[in-house]
């Protein structure tokens, strides 16, 4: 199966090492790249999205308030904050909305573990 | 072109913001676990300026005197990072760390040794992610403590108009009368040196080695 990844990263270099984890890993899928809040947003009501990847640390609207604006009108799409702030609060904060956690810098082991599960959850919904 | 003749290109700007971002994100969790409150990060900004004016970006309204903890570093490039704050909130600070019940007398004789642990464990911690992102070996001297306004912080008395480049990312402690930056500071020889590997970093990801890139 498939899949339609968003990334929403205010870095270029850091969707450019998301795209490049994506081609070792899971080079069929493909990937949908916004630069903030707003992009992702009109991304996810324009076009078919499964999976959305989220920065924390952006301007304006960060990624935390981004997943809850994308639950709000997909509540099943499996979803991850990636962020080098591992501290508490934001963990237990994207755990509270349902979201998952991918540490950075990112590595291929912690995003091919959470590519399997949302995929797993997907299949389970699409059955 | 910036008066130097030194210019980040657009890649390079973003992606030495991105370093540092996890840099410093990485070294907040540090600060977090010292003082059992979420440290607020605001987003990294990356500048060439004259030392005249980083240090004018750290002198924020009615904070002139400032404390910073500063450890320099050597390797590929050279520089310095700093944990500056504003001098009113040193105390603060120290009472966050080592708890609530010292007097203010204990406080006061501990303030030295716990900004230079602090400055130590969160500049080293910010300094060790960026060395191993881009697969280098950084060098890091003691930490030693700094008083006195920007100028005095950055040199910039002596050689205000010396080019350099100033990272910074704003942090405050939520819940605690406690802001300040983590800067990094770097002059125009190591800027060259830095451009050549953050370049090098930024191609190895659009070639796709397979060994992991970060």
């Amino acid at each position: 199966m498939q899949y339609n990844v968003l990334v929403v990263d205010d870095s270029k270099l850091a969707r450019m090492v998301m795209a490049s984890a994506f081609r070792r890993i899971r080079p069929e899928w493909t990937l949908v790249e916004t630069a903030n809040a707003d992009e992702a947003l009109a991304a996810v009501s324009t076009k078919k999205i499964d999976i959305a990847l989220i920065d924390f640390n952006m301007p304006d609207t960060d990624g935390l308030e981004l997943v809850a604006k994308i639950h709000k009108t997909h509540p099943g799409m499996p979803v991850a904050v990636v962020s080098a702030n591992v501290q508490d609060e934001i963990i237990g904060r994207a755990r509270e909305l349902n979201a998952g956690f991918i540490p950075k810098p990112l590595t291929d082991d912690a995003l091919a573990a959470f590519l399997s599960g949302a995929a797993l959850r997907l299949k389970k919904v699409a059955t | 072109m910036s008066p130097n003749g030194i210019d980040l290109t657009e890649i390079e700007q973003d992606a030495l913001a991105e370093i540092a971002n996890m840099g410093v994100s990485r070294a907040a969790n540090s600060l977090r676990q010292m003082v059992g409150e979420q440290v607020l990060l605001s987003v990294p900004s990356v500048q060439i300026v004259t030392r005249l004016a980083a240090s004018k970006l750290v002198e924020r309204n009615d904070a002139k005197r400032l404390v910073a903890v500063q450890q320099s570093f050597e390797g590929p490039f050279d520089g310095r990072a700093l944990l500056i704050f504003p001098e009113a909130h040193s105390l603060e600070l120290v009472r966050s760390i080592v708890g609530n019940e010292h007097s203010l007398d204990d406080v006061i004789d501990l303030e030295q040794e716990a900004l230079a642990e602090t400055g130590n464990i969160i500049l080293n911690g910010c300094l060790a992610t960026i060395a191993n992102m881009l697969h280098r070996t950084m060098r890091m001297s003691l930490p030693s403590i700094v008083r006195g306004d920007g100028a005095i912080l950055f040199g910039s008395d002596t050689s205000a108009e010396q080019f350099v480049l100033f990272l910074y990312i704003d942090f405050n402690i939520k819940k605690r009368d406690v802001r300040g930056f983590i800067a990094l500071l770097m002059d125009l020889p190591s800027i060259a040196a830095l451009k050549e590997i953050v370049n090098d970093y930024v191609n190895s990801i659009q070639k796709q080695s397979p060994s992991h890139v970060g």
